[in-house]
């Protein structure tokens, strides 16, 4: 049997309409051979939480650029313990101050990727963190 | 591996979790479906299964997104499955069609899934067959399935399907070879979707005509293909799709269709995981003598003998494997 | 026809030149072999070793540039240009609530800003009020919230808007924005004549780039051209559109692709009005742009040169226009917000500097740099300021604006020109095949070109085929310098929470009957297909909020839900 391709959600929260970079890692994490599910703009953490598990995505990648990133990934981080899929990895991207990369990280963001970051660093972290997880958790 | 039968209960509980997981077993290791059939079998087979194709651009995302809503208001729960084509390179896919579906992200009665063809010939069957007989079991009362439009898959899904919702717009139907591709000319009821276009009327005759002429459609003894003027985004023509699609589902029950289409739907599955089962010990076994045939053919000697070794024990290994399904 | 080079001049420049491949280059590439195989710009235009009249054979100076103020505009649509006035330089701002965004409007005046521009938040921009579940975390972050006509009175409290001229990036919600600037300046006292102004009001680009959008394209259009229509009639002074390359380049999109786009929605714009009956010299003049200026120096000067050449074209022979003004192509230009990197980030008021002097060397109207900080938040005081004396220092410092297009006449600048309009026009030529920008949009066609755009070219600096200083080359290990950069603070909770307060006092003093009647009248209008502007500014006036306006209209003309393009 092949091997089940990493599936991936890419999402944006918020109501920022900046959907280059989303776009640009879809393809890339795509191109990387993984399945990705797009929900497209102006979701909510609650859209978020309940399409990843849903969908039972392996990854779910959040991208914000209106600054209301805090506020968000708290939200989504709680829902995700409340639905019993805090197991499921989140990494954040956008234009985040340092010090709210902090926060994130604290509330149990795997990764923020700051504008700048390749493609392939993404990618990267997005497969090792579905491997780690596939391995931990059992599943599979 | 979970084990499949505690999930579904967890699953049957209403947790969207344990659903979730649940896909993602039959989703790639559809084998275990028949362990659930066998367990659910006799409170399964009520849902009515509901396959939407039509040509690209005419809104079928957008269509079921109003259809969900219909349904919702009537107090049925619904479940989707959407179906993307995966890249045949790098064997990745962008599932884009919850798009249009996520403002029922957050109702507990819409359960939407989003599959890629993964490139696997008849595995997409399997995987999607697999997965509507996992929504029947768990009490969704209408599962829509989304398709691509095109290959034999598709020809499966539509199969198992009780209806098929063929989606047209004003301006494409002028051209009923574009109907004539794929299961498109298979259809229980069409939709001109964008039917707010000014073209609108004069594809629906030309539809009309070609239905009547016989061109396309799917004809049943006393049903006769519907055609239904929708603009999903302006939520026009919803509720008359629905009534259409209910008035289909008396149909086939009352003629006592149900259980047949149930019958056949789950043949195909069971004949496209045992095609599954013997392809894959063939490969094993293939592979395991590998070695062997390349020597033999270096030697150019004895052609047949490796032939019918690998042969012969290429059914040993499935007879062992069909055998441990009865496990 | 008249060509700038005789034969035997280029004939002997060409021999020259061929001479020279052959004796001098070859010795200075073998001590100095060349960076790269090949040079491009940003838009992936091959730039060649030298430029020569041979380049540019065929220029003929009157079709191609013209005299400052004459037709066709390519050096600029003013004769003296900046020697009598200098382009006015206009700092986007906005952020809280309607209180921070006055005492901000004020400060920037009192540091010699000349035009007022007004950013809002997320909640604003998408026609939403404060107190909607999907505005939480969001009201004031980007911009200013408004969310009723009480909003606009606090912004403008103590500016004399007779006297001040305010850009409003809004589009959907623009004719509710609008309508709430002439209904504070109507209790300022000021007359409708001598209100000035921009609403960018540019609903396709929505599609295309900036995704703001609410209502599906056809009635966002239909929207648009009603503010237009009604701005024209009564609003001398206003620019009712901003026609917008801004976001199509920074959702991804290169120079040309940000030139032809642009230019096609201007044409799919004129075509809509005169279709309502308008007579293109009735409004053409009041149609301006808005264009962005990155870091490919020369590429840009280019750009803005093309698109003044090229508009005042179209408007002349595809539309017939007579009065001199509607030929112009007036434009406010923005440094690239993409173009700034959070690594390293002071190197982005060098690059500001940069951008901003290729926009006013390409001769923009109005200019807005942008702040160092803000690949992390919007802008502090303290980078706003460096921004706006970065174009103090521009006009008073250098001596680039004592003399009309400096760079016409340039070799490589006039050959780069020629390409980039070359290449526009093929793209122009395309969609209209495709019946417009308004059908290549609903195809989705200037959409996918911006995915692929986009992604290739992160993937050249992924690969290191585009270099940016901080981010594939040069690049410092060391994070604390990011962590010291001092952002501006403000308590969002606070300003939300306040704001969703005075909007609840709001709704429970205005008159409840009048409200209802002018948005059911709103709708009835919308319904029948009239002019929406009336009936929105009565709305406004009896306090109606931005939230349940904009609902009267989406109940008449749907929402847009975007396809999925990759």
């Amino acid at each position: 049997m092949i091997e089940k391709p990493v599936k991936v959600l890419v999402a944006k929260i918020g109501l920022d309409g900046h959907d280059r970079g989303a776009k640009v890692i879809a393809r890339a994490l795509k191109d990387a051979g993984m399945e990705v599910v797009y929900t497209g703009i102006r979701q909510t953490p609650e859209q978020v939480v309940l399409s990843a598990i849903e969908e039972d995505v392996d990854v779910i990648g959040v991208s914000i650029l209106s600054g209301a990133h805090v506020h968000h990934i708290k939200r989504l981080m709680e829902l995700l313990e409340k639905e019993g899929a805090n197991d499921i990895p989140v990494v954040v991207g956008g234009t985040i101050p340092i010090p709210d990369v902090d926060k994130l990280k604290e509330m149990g963001v795997k990764e923020v990727f700051l504008p700048g970051t390749s493609l392939k660093y993404i990618v990267d972290v997005v497969r090792r963190l579905a491997k780690e997880r596939s391995s931990v958790g059992g599943h599979n | 591996m979970e084990d499949i039968i505690e999930l579904f209960e967890e699953a049957r509980k209403g947790k969207l979790r344990a659903i979730g997981r649940l896909l993602t077993v039959v989703e790639n290791s559809s084998i275990e479906v028949l362990k659930l059939l066998e367990h659910v079998s006799s409170d399964s087979g009520r849902a009515q299964v509901i396959g939407v194709t039509g040509i690209p651009g005419a809104g079928k995302s957008t269509l079921i997104s109003r259809l969900i809503g219909e349904y919702r208001s009537r107090g049925y729960k619904v479940a989707v499955v959407a179906i993307d084509p995966s890249s045949p390179i790098s064997q990745g896919s962008l599932m884009g069609d919850r798009l249009r579906m996520q403002q029922f992200a957050t109702d507990r009665g819409v359960f939407i899934r989003s599959i890629s063809t993964r490139g696997l010939k008849g595995g997409l069957s399997i995987a999607s067959l697999s997965i509507i007989e996992v929504f029947d079991a768990l009490g969704y009362d209408k599962i829509i399935v989304e398709t691509v439009g095109v290959g034999q898959s598709d020809v499966d899904i539509m199969n198992a399907a009780h209806t098929i919702v063929v989606v047209t717009m004003p301006g494409a139907g002028d051209d009923i070879q574009a109907l004539k591709a794929g299961v498109m000319e298979i259809g229980n009821v069409y939709v001109i979707n964008k039917s707010d276009k000014p073209e609108a009327s004069k594809t629906f005759e030309y539809l009309k005509f070609s239905l009547d002429k016989g061109d396309i459609g799917f004809f049943e003894p006393d049903w006769v293909p519907r055609i239904v003027k929708t603009s999903a985004i302006m939520g026009q023509g919803i509720r008359e799709l629905a009534d259409v699609l209910e008035e289909h589902w008396d149909h086939i029950r009352s003629k006592g269709l149900l259980r047949e289409k149930l019958a056949s739907r789950r043949m195909l599955l069971s004949r496209l995981l045992l095609e599954r089962v013997f392809s894959d010990s063939l490969q094993e076994s293939l592979r395991d003598i590998d070695g062997a045939i390349k020597e033999m053919i270096l030697d150019g000697r004895k052609y047949r003998v490796v032939t019918s070794m690998v042969a012969r024990r290429a059914i040993e290994k499935m007879l062992v494997k069909v055998s441990n399904l009865e496990n | 026809m008249p060509r700038l080079f005789r034969d035997e001049e280029i004939e002997k420049i060409e021999e020259n030149l061929e001479r020279w491949e052959k004796e001098t280059l070859p010795k200075s590439l073998k001590r100095f072999p060349e960076r790269m195989e090949k040079f491009t710009t940003l838009s992936d235009i091959e730039v060649d070793r030298v430029y020569t009249p041979a380049h540019i054979k065929d220029f003929d100076y009157w079709e191609k540039l013209g005299l400052p103020g004459e037709y066709p505009y390519t050096r600029g649509i003013h004769a003296s240009m900046y020697r009598g006035r200098l382009w006015t330089m206009r700092m986007f701002s906005g952020f809280g609530g309607p209180e921070e965004t006055n005492k901000r409007l004020k400060f920037l005046i009192s540091h010699g800003e000349t035009g007022l521009s007004l950013a809002f938040d997320y909640p604003t921009l998408v026609g939403i009020d404060s107190d909607d579940p999907m505005a939480r975390g969001e009201v004031g972050i980007v911009g200013v919230a408004v969310d009723t006509l009480r909003d606009m009175e606090i912004i403008f409290d103590g500016i004399n808007m007779g006297e001040v001229t305010t850009n409003m990036t809004i589009n959907p919600p623009a004719p509710v924005l609008l309508s709430m600037y002439v209904a504070v300046a109507e209790k300022q006292g000021v007359p409708y004549e001598r209100i000035g102004g921009t609403t960018q009001n540019d609903p396709l680009k929505e599609f295309i780039a900036q995704k703001s959008y609410v209502f599906p394209p056809e009635p966002a259009v239909k929207i648009a051209m009603d503010l237009i229509e009604w701005s024209v009639k009564n609003l001398p002074k206003w620019n009712p559109i901003s026609i917008s390359g801004y976001h199509i380049r920074e959702a991804g999109s290169d120079a040309v692709q940000e030139l032809a786009f642009t230019i096609a929605d201007g044409i799919e714009y004129v075509r809509q009005l005169i279709s309502r009956g308008l007579d293109v010299d009735s409004f053409a003049h009041r149609l301006s742009f808005f264009w962005d200026a990155h870091i490919n120096f020369f590429e840009e000067i280019a750009k803005f040169r093309a698109a003044r050449r090229m508009w005042a074209k179209i408007m002349k022979e595809w539309f017939n226009a007579k009065k001199e003004r509607s030929l112009w192509m007036r434009f406010h230009t923005q440094t690239a917000g993409v173009s700034l990197t959070a690594q390293q980030p002071w190197n982005n008021i060098v690059r500001t500097a940069i951008e901003a002097l290729a926009a006013v060397l390409g001769g923009t109207q109005s200019l807005h740099t942008n702040s160092f900080d803000e690949p992390f938040r919007v802008p502090s005081e303290f980078a706003a300021k460096i921004a706006l004396r970065t174009q103090q220092i521009i006009a008073y410092e250098t001596g680039v604006a004592d003399t009309v297009d400096p760079l016409a006449g340039s070799y490589y600048v006039e050959w780069l020109t020629d390409e980039i309009e070359e290449r526009a026009w093929k793209y122009i030529d395309r969609i209209e095949r495709l019946g417009g920008m308004l059908e290549a949009v609903k195809k989705g066609f200037p959409q996918r070109e911006l995915t692929e755009t986009s992604y290739k070219f992160q993937r050249d600096v992924d690969e290191g085929r585009k270099f940016i200083v901080g981010v594939n080359i040069f690049v410092d290990e060391d994070v604390d310098e990011i962590r010291n950069v001092p952002l501006l603070d403000f308590n969002q909770e606070e300003i939300e929470k306040r704001q969703i307060e005075r909007l609840k006092m709001i709704k429970s003093i205005r008159n409840k009957e009048k409200v209802e009647s002018a948005l059911a009248e709103l709708e009835r209008a919308a319904s029948r297909g009239e002019n929406i502007m009336p009936y929105v500014l009565s709305a406004v006036k009896a306090y109606a909020t931005l939230g349940e306006i904009m609902g009267s209209l989406k109940r008449v003309y749907g929402v847009y839900v975007e396809p999925p393009i990759y």
